[in-house]
């Protein structure tokens, strides 16, 4: 308790627990749609309309409309998966890693970090269908019962994926939604209108805020918690073993599961930064999600950096002490080859940009803040293009290398998951609370 | 309604396809008729004016559904047609025949076997028994099969841009016959491709007998006269050499691809494979030449040279042979006392693209060497004798004296020299009928365009390089209304009726008048050849010394070649052989101008830049190549490219026949080069050209090998169990020292496993569906590298990374270790072509095979999958082979024996470099391959443990030109 009482305080003081679910219950009941909302959701929609394209012009003639070829059987599809993956780290972390280690401040930021989460994992969970050959065909991948008396092939890292970021997600989901439940009935008790005292009572589940509620309550969320927590860690080794169990130099690598959960959490955190600081201008949160948020969340992100570039010193390190020729040419090629562009590229979003976030003036910046979380945000994603591609365009065979260049219909698709990431977001930003009220309320009743 | 007969028969006759008449008077074309035919039902017509009844709509209603079935009764002749109540002998279904033919190209003849599916030719394999053939096959014949059921092929009798029929075709020549009687066959003339049919050759011959002022040309692109007057030179009389490669201890090859486009090639390289063996006595290979060619790229030193520049050379090394001094060049010298320490076991080569002149002096080397007889024996050219020159046919022509031209098989307006104006030419003559497999440039020009028979649907008979006669037999009725050359002369003789088999027939009766023919004519079928008919060796005395060649003038020389993949042009709208890589430069689906390294940076160019290419007054653009190896002031393109018809051919490349000079065919000086603006992209199967410092094609040398011994390779240890395959246990053994290059073995597998071709823009995005590439890697300088062959289907890994990543188990092991590819169960991931450290898998990113064409439906091998888009492929080891002779052993308990199986690519491989077989069978030839010294795995050290493993490349250099 002590330790507590030396903290500064999480929120801004002066908020009581009526005024703060005012404060935030009133951005979705009360609040006109403003004309930024309403810019970005046109341009999301757009971007989802190029999504809906993209996706039908695929289905109707095939892969061949990406840039990828034999040796590069894998491009951007897989690089956005990953990336997408990765950015769905950092919702789960803040909520459930966080609340284990009892730290207050994730309060104001867990609950659209999760939403963040779950619309990255769905943006994530469409690439590994739409890349399929025969896409009609993905549920081959489930043990499922049927005539032909065929499980899927339980060693391909590709089952272990569906089933890591099945889990992942679910988990996510319930995490998010039990969280929710008090918030939902605060929002029933507060609308104004019929519809919205339905839908929400609905959603509420029947919460009256009772003490054995909040008894089972409580239970639940840490339990969810404590399940979260290692899923964390595992979606990302996970999707990381798609590589490092390959043969392919470049690839096959043990510092990979920890290296892309890093990049991971790195990433994520990029995100959570994108969209609390322009949330935080427009909807004049800054009481709630105060500079010391920033500075904090800004911290993590620089300790994560450091992880990443330890990790690319790893790789070096390994590629050229382990003695193995097709490793060191790998490298070389990374490094020099013609997407070397693509290795100095990340290495400058990713290790040199945030190294300004040592000064702490930067951390409490917003805007210098949101210009390194995109730096950070882009070059994770030139990372994943990285990693796939030019592994893949050089390995053993000298007469089989090839190129991977990128087609309209690659980028279409990147962009529109893109849009419907944030066409996503937008509306979950006007149908639900994007702080916990319950929570908050609780700190304002502890006096944080 | 009055009628004319004659009237009838016109319209009968003008009418194309079937048509079907309703009444005498629809064909007289009466207005009356018209009349009928517009009012469709007069005589109902009343019916639908009054109201109808609904007792009347259901009596109209029954009497169309009645009357509908009778629509499908034509009028075409009655064919009985006999139930399988008891099965024909020999024919089961579901199981192919095998009948003999030939496939004759440039006149000669390569035997082989063409399997039919219920009456479907649908691949070609070698006949053994052929000489020419022994078994092998090259890609021309390979892709033979495309060639029949191309849907492009011409289906109809054209006369002037409009279709026709072969009955208005008869009545032509009948006014025509009458002109050539009145005037003895003045103004009739007969062109021709090269030609060694007999049964033609009595045809024609046949005909100028009627006509007797009539005359017979012949033209083929690819111009071998050289050889025959380089002969008439040397000897005094036309003769045509063969080579005994089996006997030579060194060999020197002077400008000459001997082992890929001579008409013997086969033999040849199949020879020269068997002397290459580090275990037996190994031969010596020199290569002297401009282009870089497959020969070239077979040779223990190899010099390039100008082709203007290499009858010079030739003079020097005679000298050196004839006065014994030794020669400043120390190159020459070294081959001078190599040939010289073998005499009559050596052998000197000269290309065909070489003047008379330079053959008289390889005449005179082989002479004085000892080699005439030994290494090298000659006969007479298979009959008939050379015809005046096709020059002389186009002045008459220019003339006006041609009144009638066949022109049979030929594609003069195409491939004839622009300085004889064909074209302008051929506009003169009153009366030209064109004989084609395609509707080309000549029939575009000619009165009459004839559709030609393919000869996979026609009897014919042709004679090989050695002078064996063969019978072509069809597989399958023309598919359209194709005939053959005989028919049309026949035709022209006024026996129109005669069918093709009667004429062969009747040329062999006479040429076999015993009361046996019928026992004789069988055999020559069953056997592909008729016993006895190679012709006589003659042994020839030379006529002294040949004068050497003056030194030609410096600078840039253009070579003309055939190219090594659609020839002179006639295969151009052949898809496989136009994505067939190119074996040297592995482009597909263009020629380009070849240039060295060192050409290139003089001249500033690289890959894929436009030049001009001038030669006197005549020009043509092309896009540049650069090929190492390549002598530095030559310039090498292929012919065939820059067709203007044709849904496949159109378009592509640069026609270099625009360049052609009738007098020197191959060989020009004089060339000028300017580098436009403008660039052209090609595709090319092969990015990267170096190994790497990967030992990927393991080469040593003949005197390593005998210093060190043997070069043990071990698997690397493991941690798991070794599985055990106790029935067959599949493998192959590619041995790197015999292949040429050929790519034989690609359209092989692309015919037997039903594998679509791309396109241009796909092979340009890495897409090629080709389930055996053969990857070629250079070493050494960049202006005079080393070339290897490196044939990679799928390696069949014991320990595959393709099976363990592959989700939905599509791609699993089977008992006898092959990695079976499951097209129904894949969803197509592409993880494992991502883990296949051997990239030998292939992904359909469209739909890439022809769902639609209907002709190719019947060119596809019935025992296997044709695929569908988003799933994976790759080489099965011919599953389908081993299946059936699974099946026969399980029929009749006879153990497979060696040599049962044989893989599509094994089969067609002139040099027998790849042996499959079960490694179960101690005594199989692959498990002594694999444990021969010679035996290495492709990245063994990833233990994949390869089922396809190779045999290293070995080399045999002179210790005076190289340090060991």
């Amino acid at each position: 308790m002590a330790a507590r009482d030396s903290e500064p305080p999480v929120i801004r003081p002066g908020y009581t627990i009526a005024s703060a679910a005012r404060e935030i219950g009133d951005l979705v009941l009360r609040r006109p749609i403003g004309w930024p909302w309403l810019m970005g959701m046109l341009l999301s929609a757009g971007l989802l309309t190029l999504l809906a394209v993209a996706v039908v012009v695929l289905l109707v003639r095939g892969v061949g409309i990406w840039g990828i070829d034999i040796p590069v059987a894998w491009g951007f599809a897989i690089a956005n998966f990953v990336w997408w993956i990765g950015i769905g780290h950092a919702g789960t972390l803040i909520s459930a890693f966080l609340y284990l280690m009892r730290q207050r401040w994730r309060t104001s930021i867990n609950r659209f970090a999760e939403a963040m989460t779950l619309f990255a994992v769905l943006c994530a969970a469409l690439y590994p269908l739409l890349h399929l050959g025969r896409p009609w065909y993905f549920y081959w991948l489930l043990p499922y019962p049927n005539t032909m008396w065929l499980w899927p092939q339980f060693r391909s890292p590709l089952i272990f994926d569906l089933f890591a970021v099945g889990t992942y997600l679910t988990v996510s989901l319930l995490f998010w939604y039990v969280g929710l439940i008090p918030d939902l009935a605060n929002l029933r008790d507060r609308a104004p209108h019929r519809f919205q005292q339905l839908a929400y009572g609905v959603l509420a589940l029947g919460w009256r805020g009772s003490a054995r509620h909040w008894q089972r309550y409580e239970s639940l969320y840490l339990l969810l918690a404590g399940l979260a927590t290692p899923l964390v860690i595992s979606v990302h080794s996970i999707v990381s073993i798609d590589f490092a169990y390959a043969i392919v130099p470049g690839w096959h690598s043990t510092i990979f599961p920890p290296y892309f959960v890093a990049g991971a959490v790195y990433s994520g955190f990029a995100m959570v930064l994108i969209l609390a600081i322009p949330m935080r201008a427009a909807f004049r949160l800054d009481g709630l999600i105060t500079q010391r948020h920033l500075d904090l969340m800004a911290q993590l992100m620089l300790a994560m950096g450091l992880l990443v570039a330890y990790s690319y010193a790893t790789e070096f390190f390994s590629s050229w002490y382990g003695g193995n020729p097709p490793e060191w040419t790998a490298f070389v090629n990374q490094v020099t080859g013609v997407y070397a562009p693509l290795f100095w590229g990340t290495l400058f979003c990713n290790v040199l940009s945030v190294q300004v976030l040592w000064a702490p003036k930067v951390r409490r910046s917003p805007v210098a803040l949101f210009v390194v979380s995109l730096l950070v945000l882009l070059g994770m994603w030139i990372e994943r293009v990285m990693i796939v591609i030019t592994a893949l365009h050089r390995d053993y065979l000298p007469s089989r290398w090839g190129l991977y260049v990128p087609t309209f219909w690659d980028w279409a698709t990147l962009c529109g998951t893109i849009g419907l990431f944030f066409f996503l977001f937008l509306l979950f930003v006007r149908l639900l609370p994007i702080i916990s009220i319950s929570e908050v309320e609780k700190l304002v009743e502890e006096g944080a | 309604m009055t009628m004319s007969w004659d009237a009838i028969r016109n319209r009968l006759s003008d009418v194309q396809g079937a048509r079907y008449w309703q009444s005498l008077e629809e064909l007289c074309d009466e207005p009356g008729f018209q009349e009928l035919v517009a009012r469709e039902f007069p005589a109902h017509a009343a019916f639908w004016e009054s109201p109808l009844t609904r007792r009347r709509f259901l009596q109209l209603m029954g009497a169309s559904l009645a009357l509908a079935g009778l629509t499908a009764c034509s009028l075409r002749t009655a064919e009985k047609l006999v139930p399988y109540v008891r099965d024909p002998e020999g024919v089961t279904p579901g199981k192919p025949q095998f009948f003999a033919s030939a496939m004759v190209r440039d006149g000669h003849a390569t035997g082989l076997l063409f399997e039919s599916h219920l009456g479907r030719p649908t691949k070609i394999e070698g006949n053994p028994d052929h000489p020419m053939s022994l078994g092998a096959t090259d890609a021309f014949m390979q892709a033979a099969v495309l060639d029949l059921w191309d849907p492009d092929r011409s289906q109809t009798v054209v006369t002037r841009g409009r279709v026709s029929t072969w009955e208005a075709f008869e009545s032509e020549l009948l006014r025509q016959r009458q002109q050539w009687q009145a005037a003895q066959g003045s103004g009739l003339r007969l062109l021709t491709e090269e030609t060694t049919s007999p049964t033609l050759v009595r045809q024609v011959e046949a005909l100028l007998r009627q006509y007797p002022r009539a005359r017979w040309y012949r033209h083929d692109p690819v111009d071998r006269s050289a050889l025959l007057a380089g002969a008439e030179e040397a000897f005094g009389q036309a003769l045509v050499p063969h080579y005994r490669f089996d006997r030579a201890d060194v060999v020197l090859t002077l400008d000459s691809d001997v082992l890929a486009d001579e008409p013997a090639s086969l033999r040849y390289a199949r020879e020269f494979a068997a002397r290459r063996r580090p275990e037996g006595p190994m031969n010596r290979l020199y290569a002297v030449e401009a282009a870089a060619t497959l020969t070239g790229a077979m040779a223990d030193h190899r010099r390039p040279m100008r082709s203007l520049d290499v009858g010079v050379w030739a003079g020097k090394l005679l000298a050196r042979l004839q006065d014994g001094l030794p020669a400043a060049d120390p190159w020459l010298e070294a081959v001078a006392r190599d040939l010289l320490a073998h005499p009559g076991r050596s052998l000197v080569v000269v290309g065909y693209s070489q003047p008379a002149l330079v053959h008289a002096i390889g005449h005179a080397l082989n002479a004085r060497l000892g080699n005439l007889g030994q290494t090298v024996t000659f006969t007479a050219p298979a009959p008939p004798p050379a015809t005046a020159p096709f020059a002389d046919l186009v002045a008459e022509m220019h003339r006006g004296e041609v009144q009638s031209l066949f022109i049979l098989g030929a594609n003069p307006v195409w491939t004839a020299a622009p300085e004889l104006a064909f074209d302008a030419a051929l506009r003169r003559v009153p009366f030209s009928a064109h004989l084609g497999l395609y509707q080309d440039e000549t029939s575009a020009l000619c009165t009459w365009h004839l559709p030609e028979a393919h000869f996979l649907e026609a009897w014919s008979d042709a004679r090989a390089y050695d002078g064996t006669a063969s019978i072509l037999q069809p597989g399958i009725a023309p598919l359209y209304e194709g005939r053959s050359t005989h028919e049309v002369l026949a035709m022209a003789l006024g026996s129109p009726t005669r069918s093709g088999l009667e004429l062969v027939r009747e040329t062999w009766r006479g040429a076999h008048p015993g009361t046996d023919f019928e026992a004789f004519w069988t055999g020559a079928l069953e056997k592909g050849l008729v016993p006895g008919t190679s012709l006589p060796p003659v042994v020839p005395t030379p006529r002294g010394t040949p004068v050497a060649p003056p030194q030609a003038p410096a600078g840039l020389e253009l070579v003309l070649r055939p190219d090594p993949t659609i020839w002179d042009g006639r295969f151009a709208n052949n898809a496989w052989l136009q994505e067939l890589p190119k074996p040297l430069s592995k482009l597909t689906w263009d020629n380009a101008a070849l240039m060295s390294p060192v050409a290139a940076e003089r001249l500033g160019l690289s890959n894929g830049d436009v030049v001009e290419l001038r030669v006197g007054e005549r020009s043509i653009t092309a896009p540049v190549w650069i090929a190492p190896g390549q002598a530095d002031d030559s310039v090498v393109l292929t012919l065939g490219y820059g067709r203007k018809v044709g849904r496949v051919a159109h378009g592509q490349g640069s026609n270099a026949y625009v360049l052609r000079s009738a007098g020197a065919p191959w060989i020009q000086p004089g060339l000028v080069l300017r580098k436009t603006d403008r660039t052209y992209p090609l595709a090319t199967t092969q990015r990267h050209h170096r190994m790497a410092g990967e030992p990927l094609v393991q080469v040593s040398t003949l005197q390593a090998i005998a210093a060190t011994g043997s070069m043990p390779t071990e698997a690397p240890p493991s941690l798991y169990p070794e599985v055990a395959y106790p029935g067959h246990k599949w493998a192959m053994a590619i041995d790197l020292n015999a292949c040429t290059g050929c790519s034989a073995c690609v359209v092989a597998c692309q015919a037997e496993n039903n594998i679509p071709v791309v396109g241009k823009e796909q092979v340009m995005r890495e897409r090629e569906m080709h389930w055996l590439r053969i990857d070629r890697y250079y070493e050494g300088p960049l202006d005079a590298p080393r070339t290897y062959f490196q044939p990679v289907p799928c390696m069949h890994c014991e320990n595959a990374p393709c099976e363990v990543v592959c989700p939905t188990a599509a791609t699993v092991h089977d008992d006898e270790g092959l990695n079976a590819m499951v097209y129904n169960r894949c969803v197509g991931t592409r993880y494992c072509s991502n883990n296949c450290p051997y990239k030998v898998r292939r992904f359909n990113f469209f739909q890439f095979s022809d769902w639609t064409t209907e002709s190719l439906k019947g060119m596809r091998n019935p025992e296997v999958t044709v695929r569908s888009r988003g799933v994976m492929e790759k080489c099965t080891y011919c599953v389908q082979r081993i299946q059936a002779a699974k099946g026969d052993e399980a029929a009749t308990g006879r153990p497979i024996r060696d040599g049962e199986v044989r893989t599509a690519c094994q089969a067609a491989c002139p040099t027998r470099a790849i042996v499959f077989g079960d490694l179960n069978d101690p005594a199989s030839e692959v498990a002594a391959l694999k444990a021969g010294p010679r035996h290495y795995a492709l990245l063994g050290d990833l233990d994949t443990r390869p089922r396809t493993t190779y045999l290293s490349r070995v080399r045999n250099p002179n210790p005076a030109l190289e340090e060991a």
